[in-house]
């Protein structure tokens, strides 16, 4: 769909390319795009009026694309990505993933949500296997359980139960659980949200590089400006409830990026007044 | 004796003080020289006073002499004593043998885990203050009735009648528990499914749940027991009639509980099994019943306990068979020893068939141990 030469919008040194594992450069061929048009979505109240929560909201997210959702709590945020997981459909307009529109959830768009929700009657492994197994491929493919474990580092977790996991660990788990099934487009709640400020930065860069790695599109919801700037590749801002799309900012900075790189300072001045908070800073 | 089995040799032969070469290596690869294992005796109070416990009972019952009742004197007394004192034997051995290696394993081995015989020792110290108990209830049990005559017959009965019992109707106490437990089976088996498969569908579907819900409201509550006449008269015999009473009695709290688990669990399982490319059906089998299991096993233990008081009353008014059924049988003919027999040999099942369920909810509810306390 997309010649891999002229996209993704990735500045990645040199030296950084020849780091990357081969599968790294196939991933536009693969990835999803997804076109969010004219969605306005509400919910029904006792009162009888609808709440409205999304308002014409149009965003384009191209194969291979990290994009980040910043906006104020109870926006309409998590809603939107219910929407584009196809767990609900919008009251209007039409969500389009490739070419099809999205009319149910399908393992090509895997969401983690803020909690990890494990199941706690599962080990660990089997929670990974979980997709595989509702697909009905575990028997063929449960070499890949076993690598999406690896990959996140919980590969002597295998047979633990979730409650002996910490935060992280579990939230590791959930992420080895959406990766185990090749996900074109990863959909992230706010995944990173409960944890503490140095197993955030660490996760934050185990992210980074399983996208590199792997090159889905991802979307993203996070609370912390900081964090969609040291990930995402745009940042998209939304209005309070009922959500609109205020503006959109690129990132055009390599990775791995720098906390304290100037640009990152100004850009984060620039979200904050954007948001509403320009003069706290 | 028994007490070889009971004490395989080899668990302890490298701690035998007797054998000092042997000693020097214990099964952690530690170096413990005989002599620290002779030294690590410990004398356990309450193990120790299992054996006097139960001599004394012996004695009660081997030397005081039975107050005459009116008739030839009790049988199996002397078998009684003797068997006390047998037992007081075992405890005695098992007394001295856990003083020396219960402590001395659990000093030796720092992962804490003991030998097999070492844990048959570890156990007969925890229920040692037990067997002491059950040794003074049952003096008190035969000096109140055999030796003293407080508590006379007809209506009471020294233990040693017990042993009569059992020795002279054991082939029909069994056909009766046999009987008893088919009975007890089929029903718990057909309540069991027909109530999980209802609170399944009541929690998922709500086609299902508008029909069964107002029905299961309005039959549930209802004592199976006092639908017992109306069953014996529409079924063809008294056993299917129990059959049904039986799979009511259990079927309804399983029902009740299965539901509420089914409905109970958080939606975003579900979203995330959706997400993840799961059918309905897996849903059903893999999200909500697996979810739902604990609830359902509290609804199980409240379903046999329901079964079992129908059965006995349904044994003791028509069925023709059973433990209910020897219960009045022995009433009518003033046959309590036979009574207090079946009445312990009872207990005996329905607390063995508890222990099942418990057995069966920790194998399947692993992962509940650790999050919440049992
Ligand atoms: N199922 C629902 N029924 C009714 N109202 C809902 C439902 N889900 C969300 N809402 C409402 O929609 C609004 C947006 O919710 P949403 O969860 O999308 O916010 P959010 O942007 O993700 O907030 P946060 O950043 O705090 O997670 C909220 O006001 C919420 O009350
Ligand atoms: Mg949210």
């Amino acid at each position: 769909m997309v010649n891999p030469t002229e996209s993704p919008a990735l500045n990645i040194p040199p030296e950084e390319i020849n780091a990357a594992p081969p599968e790294f450069h196939a991933r536009p061929y693969w990835a999803s795009a997804i076109h969010v048009q004219h969605v306005s979505h509400a919910f029904p109240t006792p009162e009888g009026t609808p709440l409205p929560v999304l308002e014409d909201v149009c965003l384009d997210i191209r194969p291979g694309e990290f994009v980040a959702l910043l906006g104020p709590s109870g926006c309409g945020k998590s809603t939107l990505l219910r929407l584009i997981a196809g767990l609900e459909p919008p009251l209007s307009g039409t969500i389009i993933q490739d070419d099809a529109p999205i009319v149910r959830p399908d393992p090509s768009r895997i969401v983690v949500f803020q909690d990890p929700t494990l199941f706690p009657w599962r080990t660990v492994r089997d929670n990974v296997a979980l997709g595989l197994e509702a697909q009905g491929v575990l028997k063929k493919e449960s070499a890949r359980v076993d690598e999406a474990l690896l990959k996140v580092g919980l590969e002597n977790f295998a047979k633990a139960w979730p409650h002996q996991l910490s935060g992280g660990m579990a939230q590791r788990a959930a992420l080895a659980r959406a990766l185990v099934n090749n996900p074109k487009l990863l959909i992230l709640d706010e995944p990173l949200g409960k944890l503490d400020s140095l197993t955030r930065i660490e996760m934050q860069s185990e992210l980074l590089s399983l996208w590199r790695k792997n090159g889905f599109s991802v979307l993203l919801v996070t609370h912390d400006v900081e964090e969609a700037l040291m990930l995402a590749e745009r940042i998209v801002i939304f209005s309070p409830r009922p959500a609109r799309i205020l503006s959109e900012i690129s990132v055009d900075l390599s990775y791995p990026r720098h906390r304290d790189d100037t640009v990152l300072t100004a850009l984060r001045h620039e979200i904050l007044s954007r948001l509403g908070l320009g003069k706290n800073w | 004796m028994r007490l070889a089995a009971l004490l395989p040799a080899a668990a302890f032969a490298p701690h035998l003080p007797a054998s000092p070469a042997a000693s020097a290596i214990t099964h952690s690869g530690q170096k413990t020289p005989a002599a620290n294992a002779a030294r690590a005796y410990r004398f356990v109070f309450s193990d120790w006073l299992s054996p006097l416990a139960w001599s004394a009972f012996a004695a009660v019952t081997l030397l005081w002499p039975n107050q005459s009742a009116g008739f030839t004197d009790w049988a199996y007394t002397k078998e009684l004593g003797e068997g006390a004192l047998v037992l007081a034997a075992i405890w005695a051995v098992l007394a001295f043998l856990a003083g020396f290696f219960v402590v001395a394993e659990r000093q030796s081995s720092q992962t804490g885990k003991l030998t097999p015989g070492a844990r048959v020792l570890a156990a007969f110290s925890r229920a040692a203050p037990w067997i002491t108990a059950i040794a003074v209830l049952l003096a008190l049990w035969e000096i109140l009735t055999a030796k003293t005559g407080i508590l006379s017959p007809p209506f009471f009965a020294p233990p040693s009648s017990l042993i009569e019992v059992y020795l002279e109707e054991y082939v029909r106490l069994l056909d009766c528990s046999v009987n008893t437990l088919a009975l007890l089976g089929k029903g718990v088996l057909w309540g069991g499914v027909v109530g999980f498969l209802l609170g399944v569908g009541i929690g998922w579907s709500r086609r299902i749940g508008y029909w069964a819900h107002p029905v299961l409201r309005l039959i549930g509550p209802l004592p199976p027991t006092a639908l017992l006449p109306l069953t014996f008269f529409i079924f063809p015999s008294s056993h299917s009639a129990s059959v049904f009473l039986i799979a009511l009695a259990t079927a309804f709290p399983v029902a009740i509980l299965t539901w509420s688990g089914v409905a109970g669990v958080h939606k975003h399982y579900y979203d995330v099994a959706r997400t993840l490319g799961a059918s309905e059906w897996f849903l059903i089998r893999r999200v909500a019943i697996p979810a739902a299991l604990p609830q359902v096993f509290v609804g199980l233990f409240m379903g046999f306990g329901a079964s079992f008081v129908v059965i006995v009353v349904a044994e003791m008014l028509g069925v023709k068979s059973g433990l209910g059924w020897y219960l009045t049988w022995s009433q009518g003919y003033a046959a309590y020893p036979n009574m207090y027999a079946a009445l312990i040999l009872m207990s005996l099942l329905f607390s063995g068939l508890i222990s099942l369920l418990f057995f069966a909810r920790d194998r399947l509810l692993v992962w509940q141990k650790g999050t919440v306390k049992w």
